[in-house]
């Protein structure tokens, strides 16, 4: 029984970080129709950041902590936004070379990181807390899968209540249905088109410093390993479905985890779950519907 | 003398710009030339009704117009060269976009659609729950869940709000019973008398009583223009051009005078 | 109250030249004069290793060293590898992401029938082929259910499978992480050792010579001109009468063969399989070398995948160069990583030249109008099916 809590409980740790990256691909994709493959790199450069401002103001405080989260989600935003203005923006309509932009940006900045930072992870440290764990009906849970699922809820409430409440919020609902019509209206996307990069970069961000919390490291491949999970998740949950990703995150990353511990080969089987997936419903779970 | 300038869209009795002037458009969709060469005004008063059977490139056309497709050609609003321009900026120049197929964003509410809708600083939300009682009742539904019919007044709506100069509308009366067309139908009357309005439409009594000029379309090219009236009166022409019987009766349609 | 009956005739369009004379003079002396040219090209290449020419900065010695060989032999095998993926993208317009499977099942397929059986080199690869060729068709026929980004991700999808199973290491016959060394106990002495390297050379450019005479073939025949009619659009295609699944799986499988092909060359080549050629990486680099290189044109593959050898090869000792080593960290750093070159040129690239290295020197020969080519090379590229 505790060992069927510790895999659920980190299984959902895993979802949520593999939520924190969908949600970004799939807004991304749902709105402009972008497949982004530098989101991971988004997520590795929130990690470092959030790495650099723990290194440089004494890693045990959770003041710290809390600042290199603000820290990592700014530095995501702010990479992102800079990749749609410079990058996408120019390149409007064309979907096949935005994509294959974001696979030219993905394979060097990549490199460029293992340039700047060396291939080797580094080993990085947070609050105590963090690395203990917690009794729960038995099993002993690491502290940080909490913090993960409560980063990972407060993020989809806050883009849940973006997206009902503002007029952005609005005109990505909308655009994620029907981005011509919305052009037809008079509004100008690219500003929302901007605005879902960095709010994706943000959580990317973020997911990069838990990320980096939950396996002990910061490396320059951390965006990318996780990235191809968060592939699979916004596909099987619908590319554009923000609910969906949050579904198929659970699902994804809790059947990973038991499959991994019954079975050994947790990550085959969710990459052949995509595949079924995809063959059996194209549009995913829940389809095209923002949130 | 040409006409307001500042987007409010009320023509001037000495207008003689014409509102639209589309000459040599051509427009092409994944790769296949929809629209060969077409050239046509629309004068900044009344409406001007787009013809032809079916799969011509009647609604290729207007969205050519707004730059929905890819396109070559002029396109002057007012006089003003627009056909380099993007299509929200053409919009915001003052034009009313009611597509084919209604296009209303389905997992909104209908406050929110027309919310989205706004963009003058004061728009014309009386007029709109005037004409459209139904949608302010309804205004917290999902679009996704209205008929047919009320779905195309939130389209209507939508374009009513703002002070265009120009409407562009797709086939409005297109799969809908016939209380309904002819509420559409009065909803357009009452537009047209402030603003001009491009109509491309099947329907050959609404034609009858809201245009004043046609423009008839075959395989991507214009291939007749001129009076509403002087067309609808010649049903084998109507047949020849349109592949349709003309027979428009006149006793039941019961339309208001114009 | 004007009355057009009849159609007007559309205006003369000012980029409607003659078009009607270059084509016809131009094809029969113009084929012969290229084919010719390529034959006397590949001659040269083939002697290589008997002379003693010298690129500095390229090669690291005169090409007939074990080294430059082993070099250039490398360039001829990536290149193969693109030109079969040319075929897949450029030709059918499928965009998959999970290309490298089929070479990766060449590399280790052959290691691992080397490493655990007693079959000598010649029936281990036909046996190997067929096993890509099984496993083309499997993959390939489940793919293709689905098309443009769904069939990027599903193929994409069982690449990954394929790396996660190669570092995994099941039953130890993949050697995981630290990859497999060529057993080479049953491999024709001609190909082991460094001094015979010159054979390798020459097996490695047979390959590429194969593979390009076999993407030609497809690209003239019946199939290929219904594959890349499919590419533009598929209804049309099925309204007359086409079978556009069964061709695109008739091109998908072909490619994928010709990627184990050189899978197999590159294993005798690089004595050992490494799990680096099923990453999601190296899937990527071909899509990039094919759309540097110019997608939908041969040799423009070739190219690219030629320079991204030179580059991934090369840069590194560049880096360690007295010239690089002095300049400051914000340049010395992103000149040694050869990704970050090739993936900012790819973006350059993508960006200003859609059509690539063989878009840009085609526009120079013919000295096309620059927008009319640049609007032929994006719509190539949205053609993707």
């Amino acid at each position: 029984m505790s060992t069927i809590v510790l895999l659920l409980v980190t299984g959902l740790g895993l979802g949520a970080l593999y939520f924190l990256v969908a949600s970004g691909l799939s807004l991304i994709y749902g709105l402009m129709g972008v497949l982004n493959f530098a989101h991971g790199s988004f997520l590795t450069l929130g990690a470092f950041g959030g790495w650099f401002v723990a290194r440089t103001l004494g890693a045990d405080s959770w003041g710290v902590f809390a600042l290199s989260l603000l820290a990592g989600a700014v530095v995501g935003a702010g990479a992102a936004a800079l990749t749609e203005l410079l990058l996408i923006r120019p390149l409007y309509e064309r979907h096949i070379e935005q994509v294959l932009v974001t696979v030219g940006l993905s394979l060097a900045s990549v490199a460029l990181f293992e340039g700047m930072w060396g291939s080797d992870p580094e080993f990085i440290s947070g609050p105590a807390w963090l690395k203990g764990t917690t009794d729960l009906a038995g099993a002993p849970v690491p502290n940080d899968r909490f913090v993960a699922i409560a980063a990972a809820a407060l993020v989809l409430g806050a883009i849940v209540l973006f997206l009902q409440r503002t007029r952005y919020g609005l005109i990505i609902r909308a655009g994620v249905e029907n981005r011509s019509m919305v052009t037809a209206l008079g509004i100008d996307v690219r500003k929302a088109f901007t605005l879902v990069f960095a709010v994706g970069g943000a959580a990317a961000g973020l997911g990069g410093v838990l990320a980096s919390q939950y396996f002990g490291y910061v490396s320059p491949h951390l965006g990318g390993s996780l990235l191809i999970f968060a592939f699979i998740v916004t596909v099987i949950g619908g590319l554009g479905s923000l609910t969906g990703a949050a579904v198929a995150s659970v699902l994804v990353a809790v059947l990973q985890q038991f499959a991994n511990y019954y079975l050994g080969y947790g990550d085959l089987i969710v990459v052949l779950l995509l595949a079924l997936v995809l063959l059996v419903r194209p549009t995913g779970l829940l389809g095209r519907a923002a949130a | 003398m040409s006409g307001s300038r500042n987007g409010t869209g009320g023509p001037t009795p000495s207008d003689d710009v014409p509102v639209l002037d589309v000459r040599g458009l051509s427009a092409r969709i994944a790769g296949q030339q929809v629209v060969e060469d077409v050239t046509f005004s629309v004068p900044s008063t009344g409406v001007t009704a787009v013809l032809g059977r079916n799969g011509v490139g009647k609604t290729s056309t207007l969205k050519a117009v707004l730059g929905l497709v890819e396109r070559r050609g002029e396109v002057l609003l007012a006089g003003e060269r627009v056909d380099g321009e993007r299509t929200d900026r053409i919009v915001r120049r003052g034009v009313g976009y009611v597509p084919e197929d209604r296009e209303v964003f389905a997992g909104l509410t209908v406050a929110e659609n027309l919310r989205l809708a706004e963009r003058d600083a004061h728009p014309r939300r009386e007029l709109v729950a005037e004409l459209f009682p139904d949608l302010v009742q309804r205004a917290g539904q999902r679009a996704g869940t209205l008929s047919g019919g009320q779905q195309q007044m939130v389209s209507l709506a939508r374009a009513l709000l703002n002070a265009n100069r120009l409407l562009l509308v797709d086939e409005p009366t297109k799969g809908l019973a016939p209380r309904i067309v002819g509420e559409v139908s009065d909803a357009l009357a009452e537009a047209a008398r402030t603003v001009p309005i491009l109509l491309v439409e099947q329907n050959l009594e609404v034609i009858e009583r809201l245009a004043e000029r046609v423009v008839v379309i075959d395989a991507g090219r214009v291939v007749h223009t001129g009076p509403a009236r002087e067309l609808l009166d010649d049903p084998a022409r109507v047949q020849q051009l349109l592949g349709v019987h003309a027979e428009v009766d006149h006793d039941t349609e019961g339309a208001v005078a114009r | 109250m004007t009355t057009q009956t009849a159609p007007a005739a559309p205006p003369a369009r000012a980029d409607d030249a003659p078009q009607d004379a270059r084509p016809a003079r131009r094809a029969p002396s113009g084929t012969l004069v290229r084919t010719l040219a390529g034959v006397a090209l590949l001659a040269l290449l083939a002697c290589l290793p008997l002379l003693a020419v010298h690129v500095p900065g390229v090669l690291p010695g005169p090409t007939y060293t074990p080294g430059a060989l082993q070099m250039m032999a490398l360039c001829w095998l990536i290149g193969a590898l693109a030109l079969s993926y040319h075929l897949l993208f450029g030709v059918a317009g499928l965009l998959s992401f999970g290309h490298a499977l089929y070479f990766a099942a060449g590399v280790y397929g052959l290691a691992i029938v080397l490493d655990t059986t007693e079959i000598p080199l010649l029936p281990a690869a036909a046996l190997v082929l067929v096993g890509g060729i099984v496993l083309a068709h499997v993959v390939g026929a489940i793919s293709l259910r689905v098309t443009g980004i769904s069939f990027a991700m599903v193929t994409l999808a069982f690449a990954q499978a394929g790396n996660v199973l190669v570092r995994r290491n099941p039953a130890g016959a993949t050697g995981g992480e630290e990859g497999l060394a060529l057993a080479t106990a049953h491999v024709p002495d001609a190909f082991v050792g460094v001094l015979n390297t010159r054979n390798l050379y020459w097996l490695a450019l047979g390959v590429l010579v194969v593979v390009y005479l076999v993407v030609l073939w497809v690209e003239r025949s019946r199939a290929g001109h219904v594959a890349a009619a499919t590419r533009e659009n598929e209804m049309r295609v099925r309204v007359i009468g086409g079978r556009p699944y069964l061709v695109k799986l008739l091109v998908f499988v072909l490619a994928a063969t010709l990627a184990t092909l050189v899978g197999m060359a590159y294993l005798l080549l690089q004595s050992g399989a490494v799990p680096r050629a099923t990453s999601a990486d190296f899937t990527l680099t071909l899509l990039v070398m094919v759309v540097l290189g110019g997608v939908g044109s041969r040799w423009g593959a070739i190219v690219g995948g030629v320079l991204y050898t030179i580059l991934d090869q090369r840069l590194g000792t560049l880096a360690g160069s007295a010239a690089v080593a002095d300049l400051p960290a914000v340049l010395r750093v992103p000149l040694s990583e050869p990704l970050f070159l090739l993936g900012t040129l790819f973006i350059l690239v993508v960006m200003f030249l859609p059509g690539g290295i063989a878009g840009a020197a085609s526009r120079l020969a013919a000295r096309r109008r620059p927008r009319e080519d640049r609007e032929e090379s994006r719509e190539r590229l949205e053609e993707v099916a």
